[in-house]
């Protein structure tokens, strides 16, 4: 299996896409043609071995090493293979993008996962706001996959959200699954301020209680669903706290709402 | 061929091709998904007029299931894609849906997709409710005592029904002890079901009647108490015979499982009134699976 290596040679004053550089696009090009691949940054555009070392050769794997806040869209609209980043990365990393592993191993720019409709991505630090979200313009955030995020998610996380599994190792700020159309989201730390707020549907699994809900928003009382047996199971394999989730005796208290909004979303908090 | 002084006739058992599906049924403990998988698998013996043929495969132990509790493998049978749907559709949401604390998953993952819960979850009257979890799509349903999770499709292969043998002993109470050991064993076996009462079926049917309105009829060829005014094959030591049906998911499935069942009552012997083993037919003609009880206890 052979693997690309881009070293960012320095951080970069305007923001960079790099949208261009997914296993897709790389496939069958020389070292020579990656590095002549023009990248947008502001109204410049920027050959990729200005910016970049180049390493191997383009394959499964594109590993991007002292990446920074400044590059944008890493691993947009990939449909497969493995993009390794390591250090930070800016905003929309995995915009779009229906298959494949995005790994990070800093924290992210907002509007991280947005528009995302299958695949994994996982985010070692933090995720900004809009995590999961939709991007302007869209009217649905994340459609499918998987985003594990160790660290802390800024507001809006999950807003839009159609599909898929978000989970949060760390709190989230205010507005966690705003608009929410149906998926699952577990937050391991505390939440912001009007979580859920206009969901519709989906799940919001919560390992503590937040401190205030929208009025919206009705207790059902305490119980010991079996599809969260499936969900633990599912998350057995994964890193950090969500593998810790117990598949058997788990009973969680269901508050559902938006009611201004449908109101067949539910808060499952941990009991 | 003599085996512990059983005559095993040099005869075939003759099956046909089927549809089959797999569902795992789970509950609080394994009373209650007991108390659902044979409600599920009720009155299925036979296709002529049942719809399908299920049973209870084997029992599922906390690990082997989706959600972790106590659980059941049933089978059902059908002779088209099309009527085993229907047949699941009803047989889940009329027994499985109203029992207690019941869950309902797919048990083949490999065939063509055909509705589990996919239809059921309107009982939900809008309240219920899906996930996806790895990959598999799942309805949440209230209902007065919690949740009922169903998955949305279970997978339907082609399998092999109607694998038979029949057991000649001297008397009804030894024919039944041989069926009953016989049926301890080929429950062992993996992917079978033996669909009659108690797995042991006493009214084995010839294709046809004297009645044009049947297509099936007593198999007088096999009934002792009518052998001197028809064509018996019973000879006058012979005073009962039961059969063992089996559908199973592939036809070295039902190979393993007769063997498995002819062999108990081999065990038992003639001394224990077990005479003659023999299988069921239509001269070869109709089914295209063909086992010869022969080569089944020689392999």
């Amino acid at each position: 299996m052979s693997s690309l290596r881009l070293t960012l040679r320095e951080r970069t004053a305007q923001r960079v896409d790099l949208a261009p550089l997914t296993i897709d696009r790389l496939a069958g090009k020389s070292l020579a043609e990656v590095g002549a691949i023009e990248l947008a940054s502001g109204n410049r555009r920027l050959r990729v071995d200005s910016l970049f070392t180049l390493a191997g050769t383009p394959g499964d794997t594109l590993e991007i090493a002292g990446s920074s806040d400044q590059l944008d869209r890493i691993g947009a609209g990939m449909t497969r293979g493995q993009v390794v980043v390591q250090g930070e990365a800016g905003c929309q990393l995995g915009l779009g993008m229906t298959g494949g592993t995005i790994e990070v191993s800093g924290s992210v720019g907002a509007f991280a996962a947005s528009s995302m409709r299958g695949g994994e991505i996982r985010i070692a630090g933090n995720a900004g706001d809009f995590l999961a979200a939709a991007i302007p313009g869209n009217h649905q955030g994340m459609q499918g996959g998987l985003v594990l995020v160790t660290g802390n998610a800024g507001d809006r996380a999950g807003d839009r959200m159609r599909r898929g599994t978000l989970l949060i190792g760390g709190d989230t700020g205010d507005y966690c699954a705003s608009r929410m159309v149906a998926g699952t989201i577990g937050v391991w730390g505390r939440v912001g301020r009007y979580t859920g707020f206009a969901m519709r549907r989906g799940t919001v699994l919560l390992q503590q209680t937040p401190p205030a809900l929208l009025p919206t928003f009705n207790d059902c009382g305490e119980f010991p669903f079996s599809f969260l047996t499936l969900l633990a199971r599912a998350w057995k394999e994964l890193p950090g706290t969500f593998s810790t989730l117990p598949d058997a005796g788990l009973r969680v208290r269901r508050i559902m709402g938006d009611l201004a909004n449908d109101g067949r979303g539910e808060i499952l908090i941990r009991a | 061929m003599q085996l512990n002084g059983v005559t095993i006739d040099d005869e075939f058992a003759e099956a046909f091709g089927m549809k089959a599906t797999r569902v795992i049924i789970t509950a609080q403990n394994l009373t209650w998904a007991y108390n659902a998988a044979r409600a599920a698998t009720g009155f299925a013996t036979s296709v002529i007029g049942c719809g399908c043929e299920a049973g209870i495969e084997r029992e599922l132990s906390p690990a082997d299931t989706p959600d972790g509790r106590p659980g059941l493998a049933i089978l059902l049978f059908a002779m088209s894609g099309k009527e085993l749907a229907k047949q699941i559709e009803r047989r889940i949401g009329q027994c499985v849906l109203t029992s207690p604390t019941s869950a309902a998953f797919a048990g083949l993952t490999e065939g063509e997709p055909v509705a589990l819960g996919k239809n059921l979850r309107f009982f939900g009257d809008g309240f219920q409710a899906s996930k996806q979890i790895s990959g598999r799509r799942y309805w949440r349903i209230p209902v007065m005592d919690g949740e009922f999770l169903v998955e949305e499709t279970t997978a339907v292969m082609s399998a092999v029904g109607g694998g038979n043998f029949l057991v000649l002993a001297e008397s009804q109470p030894q024919a039944l002890t041989a069926c009953e050991a016989a049926i301890a064993a080929m429950q062992k076996v993996p992917n079978v079901i033996m669909p009659f009462p108690g797995g042991v079926v006493r009214s084995g049917s010839k294709v046809g009647s004297k009645y044009k309105a049947l297509i099936a009829s007593t198999n007088d060829a096999f009934c002792p108490t009518i052998r001197g005014v028809t064509r018996s094959q019973l000879s006058p030591d012979i005073g009962s015979v039961m059969e063992i049906v089996i559908d199973g998911l592939t036809a070295d499935d039902i190979s393993k499982s007769m063997r498995a069942g002819i062999q108990a009552m081999v065990d038992l012997g003639a001394a224990r009134g077990v005479r003659r083993i023999s299988a069921g037919n239509y001269g070869g003609k109709l089914g295209k699976f063909h086992f010869r009880l022969h080569e089944i206890m020689a392999s």
